[in-house]
């Protein structure tokens, strides 16, 4: 088991005729993930190395029956092929775009939610996120798999680069991972730290599970709540930016401090609070984590 | 993107949203010339983007041209905990019956638009969310279907806003929420939102932030920021699309992806040393780019040494490297390196430093290890 993608996804990739589209998708596909297609408005009917290119994500849907997108569209038009995607049935959406408006990701959100009240259910891990792998079976968006091996170690992830970080240093341990997910550092994310854990806590494959947090918002803090509530599984979690100033923007759109809440000492005492084990640096976070699953 | 005042109110004029006319001036003659048009008594303020500029001496009440000119002439140039003041915006003075207070905000956690109303306004309103939560109504809106005229009016009812101005504070968050929408705006806040003894509500002040995502939509706002407030370095870094914020130590930072390098930042930090800036070049950084962020770096005369720790995905560190050795030829820096390689064509990316033996550059094999070595660097001087 893992979660979000196996050896059962049909992935369809929105932007597959686009340089970065193409090469990662291509990686992806290298890597044994089922590709089944593409969109690109106006080049349907033309393929990438065999893959077949849609007009639309109904036309795809039809067609080759995609179960998870990814979506590597430029920021202006991410959110209507995220929608796009979801009204097409397909059930997971993985957006990588970078620089999606805030208020469109507010509207993608909310829709989505609707639709989900109204018992249509797809799910959006980003935008602004590096895709997910679940290694030994697929590979969707741009994390580097061979940094990676198979095994019981469940990442979910705000930034990309530091997972790699934290994931190669218990895969230098010894030990694997069931899955990635990196859920993006933007401020409206479609799916949140308590969704991925969730999932994770009910996957046979997984042990133990790293939280991989940053200054900003509060999803550390409500994440923090559901594990004590929910979760019987060992948590370890990292969060980057105690020495970030106040009022000052690190990139990540998600990484602003403004005032107390929100700051790295606060995640890291609110996730302390509830009995998750806080590494100060990666290597602790990984050490922390080889010393529960020896 | 946080706006001036003055650029905060020009963007709710446009959606009819009531402020005291007023200019935006640079030198002492030209807010003589604009009170004049305006006609005394005139306000003077500061257009600087951090608070507490009232208590600073930043905003003043002018009778008249002699009064006028004593306090341009003192405010122009002054120092606001660190924010030079090079625009004064002239307004005609508001006679005030009562501040309110009101804004629309992005609330993350709720995932929807929050209205929040006051009639605690023109005061600190954390203050007022703390000790008198029940005073600040908090209402969040489908961002699907908006705010309606039936809502605002509820808002300002539960507010307990005054009987005869409940309208006009409803058609301000109307028009409030219309600035937040349709500028694509973070933050839209009013502090005071003020009824004047004629009843009328007006905005007596401007808190926006723009989203800088969605500037393609807005050409017309491009233009806005405190620019001319801005670090130098972090200006040019900007301009050349690098994500740099300056800091105040010794240690010079780079590393690819936001999360990696505040992480870096950390590390170091508890190693004993102090960061000097954040530099994220960013996924899929080539040659060229590196070499531009290493003349970044080094713009900042503060930095004694420069930790590079890249952990490559798309980007591939024998780019990294080559940037890197790059940059060398051309910038001869004087301070020493420390650069951690890992992943994506790392071993390729080593053998090439290696081989170019670049003078003050030390290879460290892990982040830990290299945070060490940059602070004992720093420390010591040319190490």
């Amino acid at each position: 088991m893992s979660v979000l993608i196996d050896e059962n996804t049909r992935l369809a990739v929105a932007g597959i005729t686009g340089r970065e589209g193409s090469f990662h998708t291509l990686n992806n596909q290298r890597y044994g993930t089922n590709v089944v297609g593409g969109v690109t408005p106006g080049k349907g009917g033309q393929d990438v190395e065999g893959i077949p290119v849609f007009n639309s994500w109904a036309e795809a849907a039809e067609s080759v029956q995609p179960n998870t997108a990814m979506i590597f569209v430029p920021p202006r038009f991410a959110a209507d092929s995220i929608l796009e995607a979801a009204t097409a049935g397909v059930e997971l959406v993985i957006a990588i775009t970078e620089g999606i408006p805030a208020h469109d990701e507010l509207r993608v959100y909310n829709t989505l939610e609707r639709e989900r009240a109204g018992g249509h259910c797809t799910r959006l891990i980003g935008p602004n996120c590096p895709g997910i792998l679940s290694p030994g079976k697929a590979n969707v968006g741009i994390i580097p798999a061979s940094f990676f091996k198979e095994g019981n170690v469940g990442v979910v992830s705000r930034s990309g680069t530091l997972t790699y970080q934290i994931g190669n240093e218990i895969a230098q341990a010894g030990f694997g991972c069931s899955s990635i997910v990196g859920i993006g550092g933007d401020p409206v994310p479609g799916s949140s730290f308590v969704d991925v854990i969730e999932l994770f806590e009910n996957d046979e494959q997984t042990e133990l599970i790293v939280l991989s947090g940053e200054i900003g918002g509060s999803a550390e803090e409500e994440a923090a709540e559901y594990i004590a509530a929910h979760v019987r599984k060992p948590v370890v979690a990292y969060i980057a930016g105690f020495t970030a100033p106040a009022g000052k923007q690190m990139g990540h759109a998600g990484a602003i401090v403004s005032g107390s809440a929100g700051t790295a000492a606060a995640k890291a005492q609110a996730l302390e609070a509830k009995g998750v084990r806080v590494g100060r640096t990666p290597t602790e976070v990984a050490e922390i984590a080889v010393t529960q699953l020896r | 993107m946080d706006l001036l005042e003055y650029q905060g109110k020009q963007l709710f004029a446009r959606h009819g949203l009531r402020v005291s006319s007023g200019h935006a001036v640079t030198t002492v003659e030209d807010a003589v010339s604009a009170a004049e048009e305006i006609g005394y008594p005139v306000v003077v303020k500061a257009q600087v983007l951090i608070g507490g500029r009232g208590k600073a001496g930043g905003v003043k009440l002018a009778a008249g041209e002699s009064e006028l000119r004593e306090h341009a002439t003192n405010i122009l140039g002054m120092d606001i905990h660190g924010h030079t003041v090079r625009t004064l915006w002239i307004e005609h003075a508001s006679d005030i019956a009562s501040e309110y207070y009101a804004s629309v905000l992005l609330d993350r956690s709720a995932k929807k638009p929050l209205v929040m109303f006051s009639v605690e306004g023109g005061v600190d309103i954390e203050e007022v969310a703390e000790k008198t939560p029940e005073k600040l109504i908090r209402h969040h809106v489908d961002p699907l279907a908006g705010l309606s005229r039936a809502e605002a009016v509820k808002i300002a009812t539960d507010g307990k806003a005054d009987a005869d101005v409940i309208d006009g504070v409803a058609d301000a968050l109307v028009a409030l929420y219309e600035v937040w929408l349709e500028e694509d705006a973070t933050l839209a806040e009013i502090n005071p939102l003020i009824v004047t003894p004629e009843r009328e509500v007006k905005a007596l002040d401007s808190k926006v932030s723009l989203d800088g995502n969605a500037l393609f939509r807005h050409p017309e706002n491009q233009g806005l920021s405190d620019s001319e407030n801005e670090d130098p370095i972090e200006r040019r870094a900007k301009e050349e699309g690098v994500q740099y914020v300056k800091l105040d130590g010794d240690i010079g930072i780079l590393g690819n992806g936001a999360g990696l390098v505040m992480s870096t930042l950390d590390v170091v930090a508890q190693a004993g040393g102090r960061p000097a800036n954040f530099l994220d070049a960013g996924g899929g950084s080539n040659a060229e780019k590196i070499k531009q962020a290493v003349d970044l770096l080094l713009a900042n005369d503060a930095v004694k040494a420069v930790l590079f720790n890249i952990f490559g995905g798309i980007t591939r560190c024998d780019e990294v490297a080559t940037g890197l050795i790059a940059a060398f030829e051309d910038i001869k820096p004087s301070v020493p390196f420390v650069v951690r390689l890992d992943g994506t064509n790392d071993v390729e990316g080593r053998r090439l430093l290696q081989e170019a033996a670049l003078p003050n550059v030390h290879a460290a094999k892990t982040m830990n290890e290299a945070a060490e070595m940059v602070v004992a660097l720093a420390a010591g001087g040319q190490g």
